[in-house]
């Protein structure tokens, strides 16, 4: 095995010194991630279709590995390990606790880290300019400022925003100290409901009734898995419900102004085909969410009790029914 | 195949995971304590020793007092058991949820990264040895100390009247010890054991996660039971090594699992493989002592 290593080491260097990029070789790609999770499993089908489309096929001239932790901290360990192993061209991993564990494992294999909401706070890259090591990737940190710039468009009067949360997860408690503090920037509150499971959704929605004119929900997973629960909560006591992510408005949300984590994925799959292609991460500032689009349900508004001005749809890209 | 990577991280979590089987092994089985703390005092080692770590410990000493947390979060199952009457297993399940509200606030949030601090494995990587043998080296000299002392502690009288106790409570108070105490005292120190397992994990791992204690019980579990089946623990010494034995035995389970492209197994269909090796680890034992006694009833 020792000797392998070795041959495939020998065998770098004298590319690298020859200075042959052959199209044909096989490149590898080994994709770890936390759980399964529709927003995660969306980005790993972005980073596949985003080589697929710059030329490199899985099966064809390129293989990627595919593993999922399944939550367990431990055996993402584990897939860490066998991939740092398998020394790979480029290892791709989604959500935070994948990257840390990634970050530990490999010392000089190149790391292009995807849904990461906070990148310098989980130690992964020293800046989000300048990354330094063998790490960088993309981060789904929300554009905060324009998700409350349509809250205060949609919802003019409201004075106090509510939202859900899961006090456990890393991404879900970053954004909702955000939220909180640029809500208290333009003057308006912030009513927090911490749910730590889905079943908890429901019961910390309703302790919302009664204090929030509004209620937004962060790109918490958590939360998001159960979030019919809080539009139920916002129909029957008229508080709108916004949210994050646009899947959600087909849920029953009344607008999201997101991104898809597809586009996140594509977006992640366009750094790794930047390293396939000899870039250093060390040198590749971190990326942040580029594409926002506008999704609004104008029946979800009129069940919560408000009504979608004229130029609010215009400016929709998505006019989506709930269950479409 | 393996490569060497992979072979020795499996070893080295399998030797993390030695450590919760030896406390799961006082509580289970020297005991007879259904103990399900251990998933919340997994990770409360784990919050201790980073937070420590960030605000300047030396990493041992903050390991140190990781195991004292679990120690505490222990003894606080084993009180509500044996002060307040309350079902051992329940008073596990509610020290371990209160846990998880104590976990964050010990960290404040949710993850503490310490991929850039100083940790028990720093001063380790200058040894003239690959960068993934070095947690498998420490962890050895780590899990061989634990085992002697807790051989040497098992042998020990107030060890020998745990023992007494778990074996039989009444007898044991007959003989004047006060199982009470050796209750709280074995407990505490099972999950002590645990509490040095998620300090010296997060140290290996980069960052201390509020949900790392997912299932540690089951693995433990899993572990103490494989081990078992592989070297008959009649006595303490066996017993403790098959903790360490099954631990490892799991992880390259997990390893080759992993690798086992050719058998079409995939990361998701893990927890189906436990649960298949607990079950037969369990059952295995047992159809092997009812064929010998069907055997010696034929003779007789």
């Amino acid at each position: 095995m020792a000797r392998n290593t070795l041959r495939t080491l020998i065998g770098a260097t004298l590319l690298a010194a020859a200075g042959l990029a052959q199209a044909d070789e096989q490149k590898t790609v080994a994709i770890t991630q936390i759980v399964e999770h529709p927003a995660l499993d969306a980005v790993y089908q972005g980073v596949r279709d985003e080589l697929a489309e710059e030329g490199y096929k899985d099966g064809e001239n390129l293989r990627i590995m595919h593993e999922s932790a399944q939550g367990n901290a431990a055996i993402a360990s584990q897939i860490a390990r066998k991939f740092v192993g398998e020394s790979p061209d480029v290892i791709v991993a989604i959500a935070t606790p994948s990257a840390q564990t990634m970050a530990a494992a490999a010392r000089n294999t190149p790391v292009i880290f995807s849904a990461v909401t906070d990148p310098v706070g989980a130690k992964l890259v020293q800046s989000l300019e300048k990354p330094g090591a063998n790490i960088t990737g993309v981060t789904d940190m929300l554009p905060i400022e324009r998700h409350i710039d349509l809250l205060e468009r949609l919802v003019p009067d409201a004075k106090t925003i509510g939202t859900v949360y899961n006090p456990g997860e890393a991404n879900a408690v970053a954004l909702v100290e955000l939220l909180e503090e640029r809500l208290e920037a333009r003057g308006l509150t912030l009513a927090k409901a911490a749910a730590t499971k889905t079943s908890e959704v429901l019961g910390a929605a309703r302790s919302l009734v009664g204090k929030a004119d509004a209620i937004y929900l962060t790109t918490d997973n958590t939360v998001i898995s159960a979030a019919e629960a809080v539009v139920s909560v916002g129909e029957r006591a008229k508080i709108p419900v916004f949210a994050a992510d646009t899947a959600t408005v087909s849920r029953g949300a009344v607008a999201a102004l997101g991104f898809d984590y597809y586009d996140h994925g594509r977006q992640t799959g366009g750094m790794v085909v930047k390293v396939l292609n000899g870039a250093n991460p060390g040198e590749m500032p971190v990326e942040s969410v580029d594409t926002l689009n506008l999704f609004v349900n104008p029946e979800a508004a009129e069940r919560m009790g408000i009504t979608l001005s004229e130029d609010v749809l215009n400016d929709a890209q998505e006019i989506v029914k709930s269950g479409q | 195949m393996l490569s060497d990577i992979a072979l020795y991280g499996a070893i080295e979590t399998g030797l993390i995971y030695g450590l919760v089987a030896f406390g799961i092994y006082i509580s289970f089985r020297v005991l007879d304590f259904p103990d399900l703390t251990v998933d919340g005092s997994f990770p409360l080692g784990a919050a201790v020793a980073a937070m420590l770590i960030i605000a300047g410990w030396n990493p041992w000493l903050a390991t140190g007092a990781a195991i004292l947390a679990g120690m505490a979060a222990g003894a606080v199952t084993a009180i509500l058991n044996v002060k307040l009457n309350i079902l051992n297993l329940l008073a596990s399940i509610l020290t371990m949820i209160a846990l998880y509200s104590v976990n964050l606030r010990i960290m404040g949030r949710p993850n503490v990264a310490l991929l850039t601090e100083e940790t028990v494995l720093t001063p380790w990587y200058d040894l003239p040895l690959a960068y993934h043998q070095v947690p498998v080296l420490l962890f050895v000299l780590v899990v061989l100390v634990s085992l002697v002392l807790l051989w040497r502690f098992m042998k020990s009288e107030t060890g020998l009247a745990m023992r007494a106790t778990g074996a039989n409570a009444r007898m044991a108070r007959a003989q004047g010890i006060a199982t009470g105490g050796m209750i709280i005292l074995g407990v505490a120190l099972s999950n002590g054991l645990v509490g040095l397992a998620g300090a010296l994990f997060a140290q290996s791992q980069g960052a201390a996660d509020v949900t790392m204690g997912v299932g540690v019980i089951v693995i433990g579990l899993a572990s103490l039971i494989g081990g078992e089946a592989v070297i008959t623990p009649n006595t303490v010494i066996k017993a403790l090594i098959a903790c360490v034995v099954g631990a490892i035995v799991y992880r390259l389970a997990i390893a080759f699992a992993l690798n086992a492209e050719f058998l079409g197994l995939q990361s998701q269909d893990l927890n189906l493989i436990t649960a298949v090796l607990v079950t037969l680890a369990i059952v295995l034992p047992g159809v092997r002592t009812s064929i010998a006694a069907r055997f010696t009833r034929n003779k007789a």
